[in-house]
């Protein structure tokens, strides 16, 4: 019992580190990337190859984990998501759902369609026993490594000069832009520190969650629920709300496994039917 | 006389802001009714409420003595109560006779229909006639709204809320941003509105408000600060002083 | 003078509802293909298919403005039930393409309701999730769906008691196409009807599509049904067509490709999806004779262009073509205005 309390709140953290950058994006510029999953799978496969075909050491990768999906995040939205601000919440999702689709297309290409294993290093293996309770060195490992993240972007977000702009920007781009902050510049920094950290969640989760090229497309349904669930306007609601989803996916999967890939759904309708604004969102 | 719409201690608040606080309101039938008061006043939020776009944190409203406080937007338009915006709520893709057609269409009942292709019946076409007319957009009928001058977009919004055929007509700035060339024409078909609608207008332009109106109210903060004729809103000095004063000014 | 100008505006309200003669062109070339291409029935019948789950998709994207992640949701629902229930005996096509029409109508009907309660962001959600739902349902419940070895031994009996299918897919092509344009016809009157005005103006305002009594969420839920049963259908005859269902009818690829089909075409003016279609099917041929493996890729490279190189413009453009050949207006839908209810 307690041992899936702690999985699931392994895998909510995961959800979180690898959500929040498309949360912070959707509330800054108002733009629906379908495509953040790519960012996370690039994140996964970065540490997958410097390991398995180079022999890099798992924590040796995972500061690249972050950089190369960041550089690739900046370089995109300089180019191409740059132009899409202002078009129509369509516009936006047929132009990510095309990248997943070259994304996945592209990874199938290079790396083949089967399932990326890595290597944990053997002090990450195995689960010791706390006061009777079942504890996965990994899980805790990710618990560790999130949580820190979180405590992080928390302390980015309301005490430095960085984060009250990105909040300013968030709340009303326009006065921000009035106030003489660059919301410009924001938008690209928090696009590539998101997709930075979707990358690392990619890398940390691929032991969990699994690797292959469909990545993306799977776990669209859990950023979506994520992001409209947790709303867009804190850190702490996708944080809650991932850490729910973590919990409800793992519970249900192991307590009915028939029926286990519906308990999601299920808890999303609910959400939607109490609360259509989002379960933490401030109604207006 | 009737009352045509009341609201009992109504109140909205945005977070901290008490846009609207405690107003309680009567619009006559057939009034020439004006709300004034400076910007943020809370005039906007006040039709906003009246019209169900949003609701109320605690009061109540009644159209002819009804209480519609709770009531869905599009049933308070069926019951005879239209508004125009202030800032221009248009179809831009739609040429001014499929706008007004549209509202026709509802209003009759036409709107579930979904097989009688549109324009097939006597009675709407005349009464779309009727409306361009009387709102001077017979030359600019098949335009795109979205290329119409503003003067005509803004005749445009008072049209389609007309075409509802309100008993109780609000109107927010219709003259709003209308260059002058083009404002006699507006305000002609403002003047020349039926008896039998009662009109609640929200204005900025005082030549209009005191032309207009045989009433005004005077809204500050959300709240009514003072009520009565022309004559006595536009001698009082309270209303000088936290009104008039700054729209001469402007 | 004031006949003239009721004169005037019945014409020009009535003129819309009027076939133009490149609309009549274009279903005779359809009905032509018929007897010119006979080698080509197989894949025009795919098209008719695609084009009739466009134009179930245009019904709600183009019209209402509603965007879905999942309206394979809807086709593979229809699929399976009409596949299901040939395999159980009741072979008669037009009975499968009611119940299947039913079918994604209730499933339509249900869903609509959270579908519109939130934001554009809600709704991909919903959708997505309604489709995920539907393709966990089909793979698992394998006894009645055949799971993920796909449903087996739907056999078809003869259209109208009439018409065989047969290997060359004639049957299947004039069977697919008649279906498509009668249904075609139906949503070509929806939408000159006071009701399709009303959904317009929705799409384009729905702040004020209230403000003149419109009943907003009555009319999507009244639309997002009727575009289900049409995805439904289609998916019906793909079902019976090719006597074969897998979970790829449920798949989310599906739901990606129509609405490329649907963007390639336009939106809002019901041919789209049909012209889209064909464009769709040809490029697909082209490619995959060309690099057959990593299509997936190359869709997604399409989709990319066609936003960055302006979706709205080349609508337009193939919009005005098909205005110069249809002689009567088209009308072009304008993006959704972002008006909070702060900006009032
Ligand atoms: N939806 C809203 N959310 C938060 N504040 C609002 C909203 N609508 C209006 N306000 C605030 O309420 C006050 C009154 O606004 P408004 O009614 O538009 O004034 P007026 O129309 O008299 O100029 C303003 O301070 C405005 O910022
Ligand atoms: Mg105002």
């Amino acid at each position: 019992m307690l041992t899936i309390l702690f999985d699931g709140i392994a895998y909510g953290m995961l959800l979180f580190v690898l959500a929040c950058g498309l949360a912070v994006t959707l509330g800054l510029m108002n733009f629906v990337n379908l495509a953040h999953g790519a960012f996370a799978m690039a994140g996964g496969y970065v540490t997958a190859v410097l390991m398995n075909r180079s022999g890099v050491p798992f924590l040796a990768t995972l500061p690249l984990a972050f950089i190369v999906p960041a550089i690739l995040g900046l370089v995109l939205e300089r180019t191409l998501y740059k132009q899409l601000y202002t078009r129509s919440h369509l516009d936006q999702v047929l132009f990510s759902i095309g990248l997943v689709f070259m994304a996945v297309a592209a990874v199938d290409y290079s790396f083949g369609s089967q399932q990326q294993l890595i290597q944990l290093p053997t002090w990450l293996q195995g689960r010791i026993d706390v006061l009777g309770v079942q504890i996965g060195l990994y899980r805790s490992f990710i618990i560790v490594i999130c949580g820190a993240l979180v405590v992080a972007l928390q302390l980015i977000l309301t005490r430095t000069r960085f984060g009250s702009r990105l909040r300013a920007a968030v709340d009303d781009p326009r006065v921000a832009r009035g106030l003489g902050i660059n919301v410009s510049l924001i938008f690209a920094t928090t696009f590539a520190f998101g997709s930075g950290l979707a990358g690392l969640g990619g890398a940390l989760g691929a032991e969990i969650l699994g690797l292959d090229p469909t990545f993306p497309l799977k776990f669209m349904i859990y950023f979506l629920i994520v992001v409209t669930v947790g709303g867009t306007t804190t850190i702490t609601g996708p944080f809650l709300a991932s850490l729910l989803l973590g919990i409800a996916d793992v519970a249900g999967k192991y307590y009915v496994p028939s029926v286990g890939a519906f308990v999601i759904y299920t808890l999303m309708i609910v959400v939607l039917v109490l609360r259509p604004q989002g379960l933490f969102e401030r109604a207006r | 006389m009737a009352i045509a719409l009341e609201t009992k201690g109504l109140v909205k608040r945005f977070g901290g802001l008490q846009a609207t606080d405690n107003v309680s309101f009567q619009l006559q039938q057939g009034a020439r009714h004006a709300l004034i008061g400076p910007n943020g006043a809370g005039k906007t939020t006040f039709i906003n409420l009246l019209t169900g776009v949003i609701k109320p944190t605690a009061g109540q409203i009644l159209l002819e003595g009804q209480d519609i406080t709770g009531l869905r937007p599009e049933l308070r338009v069926q019951r005879g109560l239209a508004r125009t915006f202030q800032i221009n709520q248009l179809f831009p893709a739609m040429t001014p006779l499929e706008t007004i057609g549209l509202a026709v269409s509802e209003r009759t009942g036409g709107g579930r229909d979904w097989w009688r292709v549109t324009g097939s019946k006597r009675d709407i076409i005349d009464d779309i006639v009727d409306i361009a007319q009387r709102f001077r957009l017979t030359d600019v009928l098949d335009e795109r709204t979205s290329n119409l001058p503003y003067g005509k977009q803004r005749l445009l919004e008072i049209a389609v809320a007309f075409a509802c055929r309100p008993r109780v007509l609000l109107l927010d700035e219709p003259a709003a941003g209308v260059p002058e060339a083009e404002r006699h024409e507006l305000l002609a078909t403002v003047a020349a509105l039926p008896r039998d609608v009662s009109v609640l207008l929200i204005e900025h332009d005082m030549d209009l408000v005191f032309s207009f109106a045989d009433r005004i109210s005077v809204l500050v903060n959300g709240a009514l600060f003072t009520e009565g004729t022309v004559e006595e809103v536009s001698t009082d000095p309270r209303v000088r002083a936290v009104y008039l004063g700054e729209s001469v000014d402007e | 003078m004031s006949t003239n100008i009721a004169d005037h505006v019945r014409t020009s309200l009535v003129r819309k509802g009027r076939w133009g003669i490149g609309e009549i062109l274009f279903w005779l070339i359809a009905a032509a293909t018929l007897f010119l291409l006979p080698e080509r029935h197989l894949i025009l019948n795919e098209i008719a298919i695609i084009g009739l789950f466009a134009l179930s998709l245009d019904l709600i994207l183009g019209y209402a403005g509603i965007v879905s992640l999942g309206h394979a949701a809807f086709f593979g629902l229809g699929a399976y039930a009409a596949g299901i229930l040939a395999k159980h005996g009741f072979a008669d096509p037009l009975l499968g393409l009611l119940i299947a029409a039913i079918a994604a109508a209730i499933l339509g009907f249900v869903t609509s309701f959270l579908v519109l309660r939130g934001s554009d962001l809600t709704k991909l959600m919903v959708t997505l999730g309604v489709a995920l739902v539907l393709g966990e349902i089909a793979n698992q419940a394998s006894w009645l769906t055949g799971g993920a070895d796909g449903l087996q031994g739907v056999s078809m009996g003869p259209v109208v008691g009439l018409f065989e299918f047969d290997i060359f897919g004639t049957t299947a092509y004039a069977y697919s196409l008649v279906v498509t344009f009668l249904l075609f016809i139906v949503a070509r009157r929806i939408v000159v009807s006071p009701y399709g005005l009303s959904l317009r103006s929705i799409r384009d305002n729905p702040l004020r599509a209230r403000a003149v009594g419109i009943p907003v969420n009555r009319r999507l839920v009244a639309v997002y049904t009727l575009s289900a049963a049409y995805a439904g259908v289609a998916g019906a005859l793909l079902a019976q067509t090719t006597q074969f269902v897998s979970l790829d009818v449920l798949a989310f690829h599906r739901s990606a490709d129509v609405m490329l089909v649907l963007v390639i075409g336009g939106v809002g003016y019901l041919y789209g999806g049909l012209i889209g279609a064909i464009i769709f099917k040809v490029l697909q041929d082209v490619i995959s004779a060309w690099t057959p493996q990593y299509w997936q890729f190359w869709i997604g490279l399409i989709l990319v262009i066609i936003v960055l190189a302006g979706r709205e413009r080349l609508t337009e453009r193939v919009r005005t073509l098909w205005k110069g050949v249809a002689g009567r207006t088209a009308k072009s839908p304008e993006p959704l205005p972002k008006t909070s209810v702060r900006e009032i």
